[in-house]
């Protein structure tokens, strides 16, 4: 089990391989399909500072507003990630993310940003949403709630001990295509 | 995170004692037109959303213990346990994507099928203030969020479905059906040159088998799958959504679909996939088929996908004022 935390150099983030399990802390931003599109249409530079060596989250929590105005997250697992495959290698590259979270793995461009900037994708577990909000202990800020709404805003949170795995890494290892290569020969087995 | 969880669930008292129902809630079906299903429809959300059925807690924890211990298979098997029990305890979504919500409703002669729709549209608007749903309605197109779950023209979302039937009790249905499990859903054409799949079992079969290795863990793996052979493009999917509300382990009442689900969930177990598409044996809990009519001219296989989370949950009013819940 490795210990990662926000931010992120370049030189830790080389030295993860694909089925290394991590436990993510630190600050970390959520981001899903319409803040994918709007970073890559219009590179907001006040994004620069908050993603700059730090983790993108592809997650739409269900999110609580306490009376005092505070939020929490009541359910926080992540959201597929491949439909961001258009989105991410650019994103990545433009804001020097170090990591991505989410789940389903992504495609050939996001694993050449990832090699090209220095990036690994993480996968967390899908629908453990009651389990993972229990680690996002804290919402540090939303920015564009307004404009996008609850499941597609920018979520800015601090986690503790996220349990991740590494499934693609900065060196071209994907464990989705070995698991899609291995399953799609033994369907023609199976198919007869 | 690899310690063996215990499938435990909160007893029913406990259940009973969180209800939004009042303490000796009776619903008086002799007065059809004065019953408002609010409240019995808000408790069915608030179970349906936190509480996994427990046929398919068996069935997880049937796919953890068959992993190697201490795999990744087996740790996130272990883990989605782990999560069904916070869950259950907190009364919280199971899952932030609470889904899409599906409502079948069964009821006799005499209710107005708009003041439920109603009843049950506020009982959905309610369930997504108190954090139990997420707002899951946006606007097509600019992608815009009604932040109540609703639709504003009343037809899209939640999902009616209404049948009048002659029982004197009313069940209501609900699937909260989550959307990286709904992409992943497929509808086939035989015959299909591609596959080589014809238009009989064979064929049906290469359809399904062809649908899992596309989904790999995407709808979030394992997977139940809702497969309907017939039908029209439209009516052959709304069945495949139905069939997933049959419970895991009870056998199709026809013995030769039965053989057919329970031999092509061993086969598909084989594919590797597993929990996640981490790799495993645990790649399906379950394949429910059923058979229904069709067009001369066409052969559909429609396949719907849900994600290990299965969602589901029915309400039952009986003449009696009785109101349970399974």
């Amino acid at each position: 089990m490795i210990r990662l935390t926000t931010p992120i150099t370049e030189d830790q983030i080389r030295q993860l391989k694909v089925g290394d399990e991590v436990l993510l802390n630190g600050r970390v931003v959520l981001s899903r399909d319409m803040g994918h599109k709007y970073m890559k249409e219009q590179k907001p530079e006040w994004l620069k500072p908050l993603l700059e060596n730090m983790v993108i989250y592809h997650c739409g929590p269900v999110v609580k507003k306490h009376e005092d105005g505070h939020y929490s997250f009541v359910a926080a697992g992540p959201t597929t990630s491949i439909r961001e495959e258009p989105y991410q290698a650019e994103v990545i590259e433009t804001y020097k993310v170090r990591g991505v979270i989410g789940k389903g793995g992504m495609g050939k461009k996001t694993s050449e940003g990832l090699q090209k900037t220095g990036a690994v994708y993480l996968h967390a577990t899908g629908g453990a949403g009651s389990l993972l909000a229990e680690r996002c202990k804290r919402v540090v800020d939303v920015k564009m709630l307004e404009e996008f709404g609850s499941p597609e805003a920018f979520w800015i949170i601090e986690v503790e001990d996220f349990p991740l795995v590494v499934t693609m890494d900065s060196h071209g290892g994907s464990l989705h295509e070995i698991v899609l290569a291995e399953s799609q020969a033994r369907a023609k087995a199976l198919m007869g | 995170m690899s310690e063996c969880v215990i499938p435990t669930l909160t007893t029913l008292d406990v259940v009973q004692s969180k209800s939004v129902l009042p303490p000796g809630y009776k619903a008086d079906l002799a007065n059809l037109k004065g019953l408002d299903l609010t409240a019995p429809m808000l408790e069915l959300l608030r179970r349906t959303t936190s509480r996994l059925p427990q046929d398919v807690i068996d069935a997880l924890v049937k796919g953890r213990d068959a992993e190697e211990e201490g795999s990744r298979a087996f740790n996130t098997l272990n883990d989605m346990v782990r999560n069904i029990v916070l869950a259950d305890g907190h009364v919280t979504p199971l899952c932030q994507d609470t889904g899409s919500i599906i409502v079948w409703v069964r009821h006799p002669f005499g209710l107005s099928q708009r003041a439920a729709k109603q009843q049950i549209r506020a009982a959905v608007v309610e369930a997504t203030k108190r954090s139990w749903l997420r707002p899951n309605c946006v606007e097509a197109l600019s992608g815009k969020n009604t932040g109540t779950n609703m639709d504003p023209f009343h037809e899209h979302h939640p999902a009616f479905h209404f049948e009048e039937w002659d029982k004197p009790d009313i069940d209501i249905s609900v699937m909260q059906k989550g959307g990286g499990c709904e992409n992943v859903g497929a509808q086939y054409r035989l015959p299909d040159a591609a596959l080589g799949a014809g238009r009989d079992m064979k064929g049906v079969r290469k359809c399904i088998i062809d649908a899992v290795v596309k989904a790999q863990g995407q709808g979030c793996s394992p997977g139940i799958l809702g497969v309907a052979i017939g039908g029209d493009r439209v009516t052959g999917y709304e069945k495949s959504k139905e069939i997933i509300l049959r419970k895991l382990g009870t056998p199709n009442p026809d013995p030769k679909m039965d053989t057919f689900e329970q031999e092509l969930t061993k086969d598909l177990n084989t594919l590797g996939i597993g929990p996640m598409g981490y790799g495993g044996t645990t790649t399906v809990l379950g394949v429910l088929v059923e058979e229904m009519y069709r067009h001369p001219a066409s052969f559909y296989v429609s396949i719907s996908y849900m994600c290990w989370s299965s969602r589901r949950g029915t309400l039952t009013l009986k003449p009696s004022g009785d109101v349970s819940f399974d």
